[in-house]
């Protein structure tokens, strides 16, 4: 791509990023930080990272662009002062000599990467093993599963904290509907949903299958599947089960599981994490696909919240 | 440059009038209803082109297609949302005093 288009979007990367850093107005902070996500993940597709862009776009802009719409919505049916205070030019101060420390160290870091280090070869050299092509699923399931493996911990651990808000007596409930009020509108949302589910459905399984070659994988699969499942929930063809139901936790549950379940069989071949001859695709495949499972079913139960008594609906739309 | 060339130079400038012109009436209409009406209209129309001429200019039908869809679901999307918004800002006036 052209000087001239890096150059304008990382003018605006920058302008949207101090938008909505500086903005007062929350809602008008969070609308610029959805397009900040938007822009930085066409700055990865225009570096030719077309893996992170799809993250970052889907889950960096979307899901938490989602999940910030819905607290400010939340602190307003509390009446919480949204708008914070001025903060001490001192406390700024501070601020801004610690963020452009990070950022001077993190430009030292990346500038020290020698622009001929091997580490693209070494790991180029031993994908073939595998059977697999894209080199970020390569890292991610088989040269780095661990880091891989935690974070699918972390998310689990954040349905579980957010779960654990619910107040006393609702444990076994589910968490409020997230469908539209409104007849009509609901309506419009619902035909659009039940249209979108499926295509979702079909999309997140092309993501993940192709994720072993070209550009895709668990994540970006899962915050496919996450994203039919919320517009299918906004027109109210689907609803949240209980929490306590036990198809849905074993949804959640069945990618750490299966990922963990691997891992100790390798303890067999004499390491965690370790696969067996010639079924290193087999396994990393499947692997994925209860990992895109459990993804999406948790991002859509974390956006859809905490579980509420049915008759006291606590959300406001 | 070629025939196609020029047929798709005109598509992206059409294309990029329509967008600029819906982002005017964005920033510039009084009210909800006309800034919907502004992007959904405007902006559609500019997407369609833009999209005919990303097709044009990579010459293959696979890509045609893709593109195609991508539209599409594009255009889906502006309609449903532009429905619910609509519905939503009618309803914020309603109920203001």
């Amino acid at each position: 791509m052209s000087l001239a288009f890096e150059l304008l979007l990382c003018l605006m990367i920058l302008g949207t990023a101090a938008a909505a850093l500086l903005m007062r107005d929350a809602l008008g902070a969070i609308v610029f930080f959805i397009v900040f996500g938007n822009l930085l993940g066409l700055a990865w597709l225009a570096i030719g990272a077309a893996n992170v862009a799809l993250a970052e776009i889907a889950l960096g802009a979307g899901v938490t662009g989602i999940l910030l719409i819905l607290a400010r919505a939340r602190l307003k049916v509390l009446q919480d002062d949204l708008d914070a205070p001025a903060t001490a030019t001192w406390l700024r101060l501070i601020a801004a000599a610690i963020c452009a420390g990070l950022a001077g160290l993190l430009a030292a870091a990346t500038l020290s990467i020698e622009p001929a280090d091997k580490l693209g070869d070494r790991v180029a050299t031993r994908l073939p093993d595998l059977g697999i092509e894209n080199p970020i699923t390569g890292v991610l399931l088989a040269l780095r599963a661990y880091d891989t493996l935690l974070e699918t911990f972390v998310l689990l651990g954040a349905l579980v904290a957010v779960w654990s808000l619910a107040p006393g007596g609702t444990r076994s409930q589910a968490p409020a509907a997230l469908a539209i009020r409104d007849t009509a509108a609901r309506t419009v949302a619902g035909v659009f949903g039940r249209l979108l589910l499926p295509l979702a459905l079909v999309m997140a399984a092309y993501l993940v299958w192709a994720g072993s070659d070209l550009p895709g994988g668990a994540f970006q699969g899962g915050t496919v599947f996450a994203g039919g499942l919320l517009l299918a929930a906004l027109g109210g063809a689907v609803a949240p089960p209980r929490i306590d139901d036990a198809r849905m936790r074993t949804a959640i549950v069945a990618g750490p599981a299966v990922f963990l379940a691997v891992g100790f069989g390798g303890i067999a071949l004499g390491r965690f994490l370790a696969y067996p001859d010639g079924f290193e695709k087999a396994l990393i495949v499947a692997i994925e696909y209860f990992m895109a499972l459990s993804i999406g079913v948790t991002l859509a139960l974390l956006v859809a919240g905490r579980p509420v008594t049915p008759a006291l609906p606590d959300r406001e739309d | 440059m070629s025939d196609t060339d020029y047929v798709v130079s005109a598509l992206l400038i059409a294309g990029l009038f329509f967008f600029a012109a819906g982002s005017l009436g964005l920033s510039r209409f009084p009210d909800a209803e006309s800034r919907l009406h502004a992007l959904t209209k405007a902006d559609n129309a500019g997407l369609g082109l833009i999209a005919l001429a990303v097709a044009l200019y990579w010459g293959s039908v696979a890509v045609a297609v893709k593109i195609a869809t991508v539209w599409l679901f594009a255009i889906l999307a502006a309609g449903s949302t532009a429905q619910i918004l609509a519905r939503s800002a009618r309803e914020d006036e309603d109920s203001r005093p």
